[in-house]
C-alpha cells in the first residue's frame, strides 16, 4: 500500500535498529505515550529487536482505557433509556462499568450503535427526529476536532435531539502527571504523532525543559517508531533535552490551527479523572456554556452519578509506566480480554490487551513472552 | 476513586463483566466466546464422538465402510444481497463447503426458511434462484425444506438454514486433529474479501472498494486436490473469525504449533486498506470461498500445482508450516523478523477508536 508499506520496510527498520545498538551505552527507559504506538510495537515485535538496554514502557494514551468508570456508568444510564439511540466508537462497548457494559445494555434491548465518525451520529439524529441521539465523545486531542464538528454541525442543522457525552483528555497534562510522580522512571518520551498533528508540539517544549527530558514526536509504523527511539536515544546519550520531530510528514510545531480553533470554540479546559490514575488538573475538555444544550450529562440528568472503583488490578501502574502488563499476577489468568479486570485489558490499544494478544503462552506454560 | 488523589500505591481498577448470563453478539463471532459457549452449553448435554471431534461436519459410519458427513448452518446476513453474492448462494456454498472440508463428497441439502411478514415474494424468488445456481455448480440437490413465517419485526427479512449430507470414501481421514509437524499450510487465495465486501454493502465502510465476496462452492477444488495426494491432512474454510480462528482451532485440535509467514499471506490492497482504516486484521475477517489446507510437505508442490489449475484455487500459496511447539498456538513471523502470537478473537470484532 502506497505510503504505508514503505514505513514497514524491514531493511530500513533493521538499519535504524543497528544504529540504536551502536550508540547505546547504558540502560534507558522510554515511554511511548500512545496506545496506537504500543499496539504497533507489540504487533510488529519491535521491542524484540531492540538492544536489552532500551526498555519501552507503555503510556496512558489509550482513550478507552482511561475513560473513568463513572462516565461509563453515565453512558450505561443514558443508553438504557427508551427513545435513545446511543452511538459510540466500537471498542467502548466492551468497557465494563460498575454493573454492566454497553454490550449488556444492548442485549437487554438498548439501541446502541457503533459509528465510525461522530458525523454519522448527527446523520442518525437527522433521520430519527423522534429519538434522542447521543454520541459518546471520548478521546485525546486526535478525536476532538471531529467530535466538536458534530456539535457545530448539529447546531447548524438546528437539531434538538442530538447531544454528546464528553470525556475528553489531553496528553501534555498526563505527561506532567507522570513526570511529577516521585516514582517516575521514564527518561525519554515518544510523543503521540496523531495528537501532535492536531495540536503541534509547542506545548511539549516547556515540559521537556522543566523536567530535563527529551521527547520525540513519533508516528505509528515500525519505521516511524524505530526513528523515534533512535532520536530519543541520541538525545539521551548526548545529554540533551530537546523536543524533536520524527514525524514531519504529519506534524508541524504549530499543528493544525483550524482544528485547534474549532476545538477552542466548542470546548474549554477542565479537570478530568483518568481511570486507573485519578484526577489530573486541567487534563480534560468539556463543552463551553454556549453549547451546554448539547451536553448529554445535563440533558439526561446523569451528572450526579458517582462510581467507586475496586482496587483489583495494577492498570494504574501500567498506565504510568511503572509496571509491565505481565508483571501483574492476574495477567492472562484472572484477567483476559473476554473477562477484563482492568481497562488496559479491554481496548486493543490497551497495553495489557496488546501483551495478551501477541505475547501470552498456552495456559500452564512456564514461559512468558516469546 | 472519587475521593482519592492520584496514587500509584493504590491503583484503581474496575470489576470484571462476564457475559455468562445473557447472549451477546460476541457469542456469534467465531472467536473465544463462541468456543466457550459451545464447550459450556452445547457439549455437556449433547456429547458424542462425532460432535466432540469439533470439525466442520460430523462424520458417522452408518454401515460397514459407509461413512456420511453431515453439516448444518444457519445463515443470517445483512444486507441480503451484496457484491458477489446473496444469502441464497451463501446458504448453499456454506454448507457444501462444511461437508467437503472433511473430505466428503456433498450430495444433498435441506433448506429451512424463516421469512418475515412483509418480505417481497420476488426477493424470495431471487434468493431461491441463486440457491439453484449454486447447487448446480456444486453438483448437489436440495431435496427437502421447511418454511416458517414470523411477524413483521421478528426477523431481518429472511433467514435460511441448510443441512448437507455427503459421502466419505473409505480410508479418508481429514480433520482438525490430523496436522503433523513438518506439514505445510496452504491458503487457496486472498483473505478477507467476503467480510469487507459485506461491510461495504452495509454502508459501514464510508468509502468504496471494488471488492466482491468470494463466495464459492469448494467441493470441486477439494476433489482435485485429493486426486493428486493422500497427504491432505486438514481442510477448513475460514469463515467467521477468519483464518486466525480456523488455524487456532487446528493448532489446538492437533496440539501442534502453526507458524505463519506474514509476508506470504495474500491480502488484496482494498482489503488491506479497509483493515488499516478500521483497525481490523485481515486474518480475522470472514471468507466464504477460501480454504486452508494442511498437507504433507512432500506433496505440497503437487497439490499447489493442481489447485492452480482450478477456478477457485488459482492463487493458492503456502503461508506457513506446522511445528511441534508451542502446542495449540498460532504464531506469526512478522515482516521485521520478530515473532508474535495470533490468538482467537476474544468477542465481537470492533473498530478501534483511532
Amino acid at each position: 500500500m502506497k505510503y504505508l508499506t514503505e514505513y514497514r520496510d524491514a531493511d530500513l527498520v533493521h538499519g535504524l535498529i543497528n544504529k540504536i545498538k551502536e550508540i547505546t551505552t547504558q540502560h534507558w527507559t522510554l515511554m511511548e505515550i500512545c496506545g496506537g504506538q504500543t499496539h504497533s510495537i507489540i504487533k510488529n515485535g519491535l521491542d524484540q529487536l531492540l538492544p536489552d538496554q532500551i526498555e519501552l514502557v507503555h503510556g496512558p494514551g489509550c482513550p478507552v482505557c482511561v475513560t473513568p468508570l463513572e462516565l461509563i456508568d453515565k453512558a450505561l444510564a443514558i443508553a438504557s433509556k427508551p427513545d435513545v439511540i446511543f452511538t459510540s466508537y466500537g471498542d467502548m462497548l466492551r468497557v465494563p462499568g460498575s454493573q454492566a457494559d454497553l454490550f449488556s445494555v444492548r442485549a437487554r434491548g438498548g439501541d446502541i450503535r457503533v459509528v465510525y465518525s461522530p458525523l454519522d451520529a448527527v446523520k442518525l439524529a437527522q433521520e430519527n427526529p423522534d429519538k434522542e441521539v447521543v454520541f459518546f465523545a471520548i478521546g485525546f486531542e486526535t478525536t476532538a476536532p471531529a467530535n466538536v464538528m458534530s456539535v457545530l454541525q448539529a447546531d447548524q442543522l438546528g437539531l434538538d435531539n442530538f447531544s454528546i457525552l464528553v470525556s475528553h483528555v489531553r496528553v501534555p497534562q498526563a505527561i506532567e502527571a507522570i513526570l511529577s510522580s516521585p516514582h517516575n522512571r521514564v527518561q525519554g518520551f515518544l510523543a503521540a504523532g496523531h495528537v501532535c498533528a492536531v495540536m503541534g508540539y509547542w506545548e511539549y517544549i516547556p515540559l521537556a525543559k522543566k523536567y530535563n527530558i527529551p521527547m520525540t514526536i513519533t508516528g505509528f509504523e515500525p519505521l516511524d517508531i524505530a526513528q523515534g527511539i533512535l532520536t530519543t536515544v541520541e538525545s539521551l546519550e548526548a545529554g540533551t533535552c530537546e523536543v524533536k520531530n520524527a514525524y514531519i510528514r504529519a506534524v508541524s510545531k504549530k499543528g493544525n490551527q483550524n482544528a485547534q480553533a474549532v476545538i477552542n470554540k466548542v470546548f474549554e479546559e477542565c479537570d478530568r479523572k483518568w481511570r486507573g490514575i485519578g484526577l489530573i488538573p486541567g487534563s480534560g475538555w468539556r463543552l463551553r456554556p454556549l453549547y451546554t444544550k448539547y451536553d448529554a450529562e445535563k440533558r439526561f440528568q446523569v451528572e450526579t452519578i458517582q462510581a467507586e472503583e475496586s482496587p483489583l488490578c495494577i492498570s494504574g501502574l501500567v498506565l504510568q509506566g511503572q509496571k509491565k502488563p505481565d508483571q501483574c499476577e492476574a495477567f492472562g489468568t484472572l484477567c483476559t480480554p473476554e473477562n477484563p479486570l482492568g481497562a488496559t485489558m479491554v481496548s486493543d490499544e490497551g497495553a495489557c490487551a496488546a501483551y495478551y494478544r501477541y505475547r501470552t503462552q498456552t495456559p500452564g506454560s512456564q514461559e512468558k513472552g516469546l | 476513586m472519587t475521593n482519592k488523589t492520584p496514587s500509584v500505591e493504590s491503583p484503581i481498577c474496575p470489576l470484571p463483566r462476564r457475559h455468562s448470563d445473557k447472549i451477546v453478539q460476541g457469542h456469534g463471532s467465531g472467536g473465544k466466546m463462541m468456543a466457550d459457549l459451545i464447550k459450556d452449553v452445547f457439549y455437556p448435554p449433547l456429547a458424542n464422538p462425532a460432535l466432540l471431534a469439533g470439525d466442520d461436519a460430523g462424520v458417522v459410519e452408518i454401515s460397514d465402510g459407509v461413512r456420511l458427513a453431515i453439516s448444518t448452518d444457519a445463515h443470517v446476513v445483512s444486507p441480503l444481497f451484496f457484491p458477489g453474492g446473496d444469502i441464497g448462494k451463501l446458504s448453499v456454498c456454506g454448507t457444501v463447503n462444511d461437508v467437503a472440508m472433511v473430505g466428503a463428497r456433498p450430495l444433498y441439502l435441506s433448506a429451512s426458511f424463516i421469512l418475515e411478514e412483509g418480505l417481497d415474494i420476488n426477493i424470495l424468488e431471487k434468493v431461491v434462484n441463486s440457491m439453484k445456481e449454486a447447487a448446480n455448480e456444486a453438483d448437489v440437490q436440495i431435496i427437502c425444506g421447511d418454511t416458517k413465517v414470523v411477524a413483521h419485526g421478528e426477523a431481518d427479512g429472511l433467514y435460511i438454514s441448510t443441512t448437507g449430507i455427503g459421502l466419505l470414501e473409505p480410508g479418508r481421514s481429514i480433520g482438525g486433529s490430523q496436522a503433523k509437524p513438518g506439514d505445510q499450510v496452504i491458503i487457496s487465495g486472498s483473505l478477507g474479501d467476503h467480510g469487507i465486501a459485506v461491510l461495504e454493502a452495509r454502508g459501514d465502510l464510508g468509502f468504496e472498494t471494488n471488492l466482491e465476496s468470494d463466495i464459492a462452492p469448494l467441493n470441486h477444488l477439494i476433489r482435485a486436490m485429493l486426486s493428486v495426494s493422500d497427504k491432505v491432512h486438514v481442510l477448513r474454510d475460514p469463515t467467521r473469525g477468519g483464518a486466525a480462528s480456523a488455524l487456532n482451532e487446528i493448532a489446538k485440535q492437533s496440539q501442534v504449533g502453526i507458524i505463519l509467514d506474514e509476508g506470504s499471506i495474500p491480502v488484496k490492497p482494498a482489503v488491506a486498506a479497509a483493515c488499516e482504516m478500521l483497525g481490523f486484521d485481515p486474518l480475522y475477517i470472514a471468507n466464504e470461498g477460501k480454504l486452508i489446507a494442511v498437507v504433507g510437505s512432500e506433496d505440497a508442490p503437487r497439490i499447489l500445482e493442481k489447485m492452480h489449475q482450478t477456478r477457485y484455487g488459482e492463487d493458492a500459496v503456502v503461508i506457513g508450516q506446522v511445528e511441534e511447539s508451542p502446542p495449540g498456538r498460532l504464531l506469526l513471523k512478522t515482516g521485521l523478523g520478530s515473532t508474535r502470537i495470533v490468538d482467537l478473537l476474544a468477542g465481537e470484532m470492533l473498530p478501534r477508536i483511532c
